[in-house]
């Protein structure tokens, strides 16, 4: 415990003494504002929510996360640091997490400071906010699962340029796979159990219906069991891979 | 006195090479184990294994009672290591570093103050402590890199390279500072630097092509080179071919040398027959001829030599 709280500590700080962390929360609230104002009409559509908010996330998240991801194990390799660390007395498990929980508190941050978002609707209309509250954590597990995708992936190559585009491939494929487009494309041929199997395994259908204020424990459940998931394979990966 | 570090019968390849083959050594509490063999000989790659970093194809590492790959946590507990090229996290400042590895390494409140404080002061690396690393000269990252490695004061250090790239007063420094910590600690260094194997390390091995190819006392290895006991004599004379051909001659001289022969002066060297004390002999005979010598002294032997003719014959 304490070793994941040095590791954390390390890493979340080290967010905010280079440029990453400005950069990444100014260009976040920046692209959710003209998400949610100019694509999403936020005002037009004459409704107190944050739907139009929520629903860009995914796509927000698909390449901001990868590219919040990809230094987290690149680096390590490439700088030689991954030595230093996997000599000092902690275990595999132990460094994945903490690496993995900066990541998130950090992407959690970035995620608070939308905060004149809730504000301005709220100074609009009376929205009901325990659906924007259970959209926010939606957003925040949906950031995990991203996070947890780009760390591994990251943990596979030394090159951050390719665990970035990997990375954002395979949010990509777990993004699409609830579209009604990719769905169409299969439930042409393929067994209805095996369209529904690709469908549910979408962030986009168990995001929806969090972001909707159903929070519901087969989705939170879904996010965690994705995230515990990938950062199973992160450690796997590291512990056979940390010396090449 | 304990052995802290036992290596057994170590195996590593990548690919077709054979980074280490079968190595296997001991190093004691008190000992400074010198680690020499040319580039590639895989002693990065042995250094790697033994600190958990790597793991081996097969053999065994035992740390003080603890197996590297059964009880990874526990053992690498009593190890600091300086891995090759001294690799840090750039961004931070070594203070934040050190506080970082502190927090690791179990050290808490006074004790954590205290142990800080000291590695600073024995590392020399007050100057720099706020500066982020990444702006750091390669002397004081290579210190800072130091100061972690024995921060929580290990029982086993392995320093890969330690002195590489320091000037000629930081490494007097850090030999100074690895001397002055050798009797509690068990320390394996690998290095380039032979001098620096009379220095500081009372044992060495030499590996060659992943091959344990001699292990000693710096005094053992010299023994084995062919200048070992050999007696370099100058002596007045024109004709040095007639001292040559004297000399070597002598029971327990193998062969002499006719280094130089100028303005009535003949420089010979004597080498022995396995190494044998020659001096006597030689000098009886050089007073019975009634030469005039200049100088005449027994040679040590030089490691460089030994090194060059243990590491050679397997190429
Ligand atoms: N990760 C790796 N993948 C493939 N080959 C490797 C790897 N690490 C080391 N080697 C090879 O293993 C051999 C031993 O390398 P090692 O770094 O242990 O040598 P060394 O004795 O430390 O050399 P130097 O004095 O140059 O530091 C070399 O042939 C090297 O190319
Ligand atoms: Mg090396």
């Amino acid at each position: 415990m304490n070793n994941i709280l040095s590791i954390f500590k390390r890493e979340f700080m080290g967010y905010f003494t280079t440029p990453i962390a400005y950069v990444f929360i100014v260009i976040f609230v920046f692209l959710n504002g003209i998400f949610a104002f100019y694509l999403g009409d936020f005002f037009n559509r004459g409704q107190a929510d944050m739907a139009a908010f929520f629903a860009f996330h995914p796509w927000l998240y698909l390449f901001l996360i990868p590219a919040l991801a990809m230094r987290l194990w690149a680096e390590e390799r490439r700088e030689a640091t991954i030595e230093l660390l996997f000599t000092l007395p902690i275990t595999m498990g132990q460094a994945v997490l903490g690496k993995f929980l900066a990541a998130w508190a950090f992407t959690g941050i970035a995620l608070v400071l939308t905060f004149p978002m809730w504000g301005t609707v709220n100074y609009l209309g009376d929205p009901d906010n325990g659906v924007i509250l259970a959209g926010y954590i939606g957003s925040l597990l949906m950031a995990g699962a991203f996070l947890a995708i780009g760390s591994c992936i990251s943990a596979l190559t030394r090159n951050q340029v390719i665990a970035f585009i990997i990375s954002a491939v395979v949010g990509l494929a777990f993004v699409l796979s609830g579209f009604p487009l990719v769905l169409d494309f299969f439930s042409g041929w393929a067994p209805e159990i095996l369209v529904q199997a690709i469908g549910s395994f979408s962030f986009l259908s168990h995001f929806d219906a969090i972001s909707k204020g159903v929070i519901d424990l087969r989705d939170m459940v879904y996010f965690t069991s994705l995230i515990a998931f990938w950062l199973f394979a992160n450690v796997v990966i590291i512990e056979f891979k940390k010396a090449e | 006195m304990d052995t802290l570090v036992s290596v057994n019968n170590l195996h590593k390849h990548f690919g077709a090479i054979k980074a280490v083959d079968d190595v296997s050594f001991r190093v004691n509490q008190g000992e400074v184990l010198g680690f020499l063999g040319p580039n590639g000989a895989g002693k990065t790659t042995t250094m790697r294994i033994i600190t958990g970093f790597m793991a081996p194809d097969a053999g065994s590492v035992t740390l003080g009672g603890d197996d590297i790959v059964d009880a990874p946590v526990a053992a690498k507990r009593r190890v600091g290591y300086l891995p090759e090229g001294a690799p840090l996290y750039s961004d931070m400042t070594p203070a934040g570093f050190l506080d970082f590895v502190a927090g690791i390494r179990n050290l808490r409140g006074k004790e954590k103050n205290r142990r800080i404080t000291d590695t600073i002061e024995k590392t020399n690396i007050q100057s720099v402590l706020g500066q982020p690393i990444e702006t750091l000269s390669k002397g004081f990252k290579r210190r800072v890199g130091l100061a972690q490695a024995i921060l929580h004061d290990p029982e086993i250090l392995i320093l890969d390279e330690p002195t590489d790239g320091l000037d000629p007063n930081q490494k007097h420094e850090v030999r100074t500072l690895i001397r002055g910590m050798a009797t509690e600690k068990a320390i394996i260094l690998s290095t380039h630097i032979l001098e620096e194997v009379d220095s500081v390390c009372s044992r060495a091995i030499v590996i060659s092509a992943g091959r344990l190819v001699g292990d000693g006392t710096p005094t053992e290895l010299r023994a084995r080179s062919r200048w070992h006991n050999a007696v370099t004599l100058s002596v007045r004379v024109d004709n040095g071919k007639e001292v040559q051909a004297t000399l070597s001659n002598l029971p327990g001289v193998q062969s002499a040398d006719l280094v130089s022969q100028k303005d009535g002066l003949a420089r010979l060297v004597l080498y022995s027959t396995h190494g044998q004390s020659i001096s006597t002999t030689v000098n009886q005979v050089v007073r019975e001829r009634n030469w005039a010598v200049d100088e005449l002294y027994v040679e040590q032997g030089r490691l460089d030599d030994v090194f060059r003719a243990m590491t050679s014959k397997l190429l």
